[in-house]
């Protein structure tokens, strides 16, 4: 079915978190793989996994306190990362598996030039010297379009301007090739018009060195806008999984297709019109209902979604859906 | 008719420093807006971070005084009226912040938060005040039984109903909104402006609805102001901007949004250039150093707003002189 074989396999993935009020666990039974050139997007409102999903990848999850199932499994170049020891992380987070955060300003450090930032991760990453690191760093900065990236080099970062911030940001996690990018909501706290920047910067990237990016957000405008398949999170757990185009033609699952519905339209015929909304909000997940997660805000629950819970169903067509009564082309 | 008319409006923020403290520079955040609501109208005001459309809200509710220029409200002018001959006005303009976490005391239940307003105003009787609130909550869809719970036990999207009744609470004519639904999720978003939607036929309320988003603003508002750099740089009906907005930078913020449609993907706008500091706003245009139509003219010459259509104005050189000759003269 596929071209190319999996970069990265994530299987049966849960993760948990010790609370005060007892364990609770975040995200349970998630699986996915993504294959080297593509753009995997992950979509879903606050709190439904999206970010823990990402950071257990790289295993930046607070030890004290977090868990992975044993039966989880990130394959990874023949490492399971799930349970990797500490030295096996640092030899691929930030060489071969690189990410970048919402927030460019806490990503990088304010007392250090931003040249002062790349020589240092070339430095722990590479065998190159400090000239060849310079002429890299340089190098790094152009291909994300930093203008007078000489002078750049030994300014800091609290005089570039926020896109700038997040382009040097990406310039550092791409500085060792990595072949996965994990991006969490790289745009979200920037502008339209440098959100367009730094999207542009990453399609261009996938396609001329092959990076893998996943690329993790709540704006479905920017996931039709780059990504390939997608996959839709609620509750901590995959409801559905599909190529672009088909997810946003034809959602299966009924949270894929409220959720596409709810952003607002443009255009005469639908001005100031109500919005359809999915009413009620994410069940706790202290609280989760037996049977299925969606089903207090689902407009087609029958009872068998009260009783049972559904389980993602085999992939047909490239899609998986976790519902019994999967919406049909209308 | 016109409920709150601003008339060239500035904001100039002193930034201090150096020798004795003194004012090295300022920052130009407003310079001369002017625009009219009329009653019952949502009137949207767009853009990016740093184009002064926060500062432009709070100049109008008197949280920030104007440098220059002049608020009237329903025909009363307010810029420079003392606390207590401002306190009828409070009472008619109310504000909604964008985070809804914050502009809730952590300390006090929603009731209690909003049972303050209805008593300072003298909304209420003492006797009356629950019963108001039921009707306060059960307006903006907060169930009545959480009255006595505290910010922290509630969702962002509840919160924010919270701040709406509270604005609310003193039945205003006039509502500013500011980034009410950015801080929300999309489907919760979509309650939000749903309840704003429903309150504004109800009461037939005024608004002012400030947000970076297009999308929003376009389906939300009758009409839009476009900022850039402080100035307003397009005025216009939203019945359809894709097709009608002019001013390069609203093209570009338009080019530059992502449509959710995968069958439309097209290569995003992507601005070059810098924006100019706000300490010293260029001489010409504002958008000069990144607009593709610059001329000469557009890096001396700051271009008026000119009316193309009925309550279409747009300040730019290159788009006023395309579809027919209206010189500044005629303004």
């Amino acid at each position: 079915m596929t071209t190319s074989e999996a970069l990265l396999t994530v299987n049966n993935l849960s993760v948990g978190f010790h609370t005060d009020r007892g364990d609770v666990t975040a995200i349970e039974d998630v699986s996915f793989e993504v294959r080297a050139g593509e753009i995997l997007g992950i979509v879903g409102e606050s709190g439904c996994g999206k970010s823990v999903t990402s950071r257990s990848i790289m295993r930046l999850l607070p030890k004290r306190n977090s868990f992975i199932g044993p039966q989880s499994e990130i394959q990874f170049d023949g490492h399971n990362l799930a349970h990797a020891d500490e030295r096996t992380m640092r030899s691929i987070r930030g060489d071969r598996i690189a990410m970048i955060f919402q927030e460019p300003m806490t990503a990088l450090n304010p007392v250090f030039t931003i040249g002062w930032q790349l020589d240092e991760a070339l430095k722990y990453h590479t065998t190159l010297d400090k000239s060849q690191r310079h002429q890299r760093a340089i190098e790094m900065l152009k291909a994300v379009e930093i203008p007078n990236p000489e002078l750049r080099y030994h300014e800091y970062p609290h005089q570039l301007s926020g896109g700038m911030r997040q382009r040097v940001v990406i310039a550092m996690a791409l500085c060792c090739d990595p072949e996965l990018l994990i991006a969490d909501e790289p745009t979200t706290a920037l502008d339209v018009t440098i959100q367009a920047q730094i999207l542009r910067l990453m399609d261009q990237l996938r396609r001329k060195t092959k990076t893998a990016v996943v690329l993790i957000t709540h704006d479905l405008g920017v996931i039709a806008q780059i990504c390939d398949r997608v996959i839709v999170m609620y509750a901590g757990q995959i409801v559905e999984t599909a190529a672009v185009r088909s997810l946003f033609k034809r959602p299966q699952h009924p949270y894929t297709k409220a959720l596409l519905e709810s952003i607002p339209k443009t255009g005469r015929e639908q001005h100031q019109t109500r919005l359809p909304t999915i009413e009620g909000i994410v069940p706790s997940l202290f609280e989760l209902p037996a049977g299925c997660r969606f089903q207090d805000r689902c407009e087609f629950r029958q009872q068998q979604c009260v009783d049972q819970e559904p389980q993602l169903g085999e992939e047909v067509d490239g899609r998986k859906v976790r519902c019994f009564f999967p919406l049909s082309e209308a | 008719m016109a409920l709150l008319e601003v008339e060239n409006l500035v904001k100039h923020f002193p930034v201090r420093g150096g020798l004795m403290n003194r004012v090295i520079k300022q920052v130009h955040a407003v310079n001369g807006v002017s625009f009219s609501v009329d009653k019952g109208e949502i009137v949207g005001i767009v853009g990016e971070s740093g184009c002064g459309k926060s500062t432009l809200g709070k100049l109008i509710v008197r949280l920030l005084e104007a440098t220059a220029g002049a608020v009237k409200f329903d025909g009363h002018d307010i810029t420079h009226s003392s606390p207590s001959a401002l306190l009828p006005f409070r009472r008619r303009m109310q504000m909604i912040f964008q985070d809804p976490h914050a502009s809730l005391n952590p300390r006090m239940t929603v009731g209690a938060a909003v049972r303050e307003v209805l008593a300072f105003h003298q909304i209420a009787a003492r006797g009356e005040l629950n019963t108001k609130l039921d009707e306060l909550f059960t307006q903006v869809g907060v169930n009545t039984d959480s009255k006595e719970k505290y910010p922290h036990e509630f969702s962002g999207g509840q919160k924010q109903r919270v701040g709406i009744a509270r604005a609310l609470a003193v039945n205003p004519e006039f509502i500013i909104a500011d980034e009410p639904v950015s801080a929300l999720d999309v489907s919760i978003q979509a309650q939000v402006l749903n309840v704003l939607m429903d309150l504004k036929a109800e009461f037939n309320l005024t608004m002012l609805f400030i947000s970076h988003d297009l999308k929003v603003i376009d389906h939300f508002c009758d009409r839009m102001l476009v900022m850039y750099l402080g100035f307003v740089v397009e005025e216009m009906p939203c019945q359809d901007i894709h097709a009608d907005a002019l001013h390069p930078y609203t093209r570009a913020l338009l080019g530059a949004n992502p449509v959710s449609d995968p069958d439309k993907r097209s290569e995003l706008t992507v601005l070059e250039g810098e924006v100019p500091s706000p300490y010293n706003p260029p001489q010409g245009c504002p958008f000069a150093t990144r607009c593709d139509l610059v001329t000469d003219q557009c890096r001396q010459e700051m271009p008026p707003l000119v009316e193309l259509d009925a309550g279409h104005r747009v300040a730019c050189w290159e788009v006023n002189k395309t579809p027919e000759p209206i010189t500044a003269a005629e303004v």
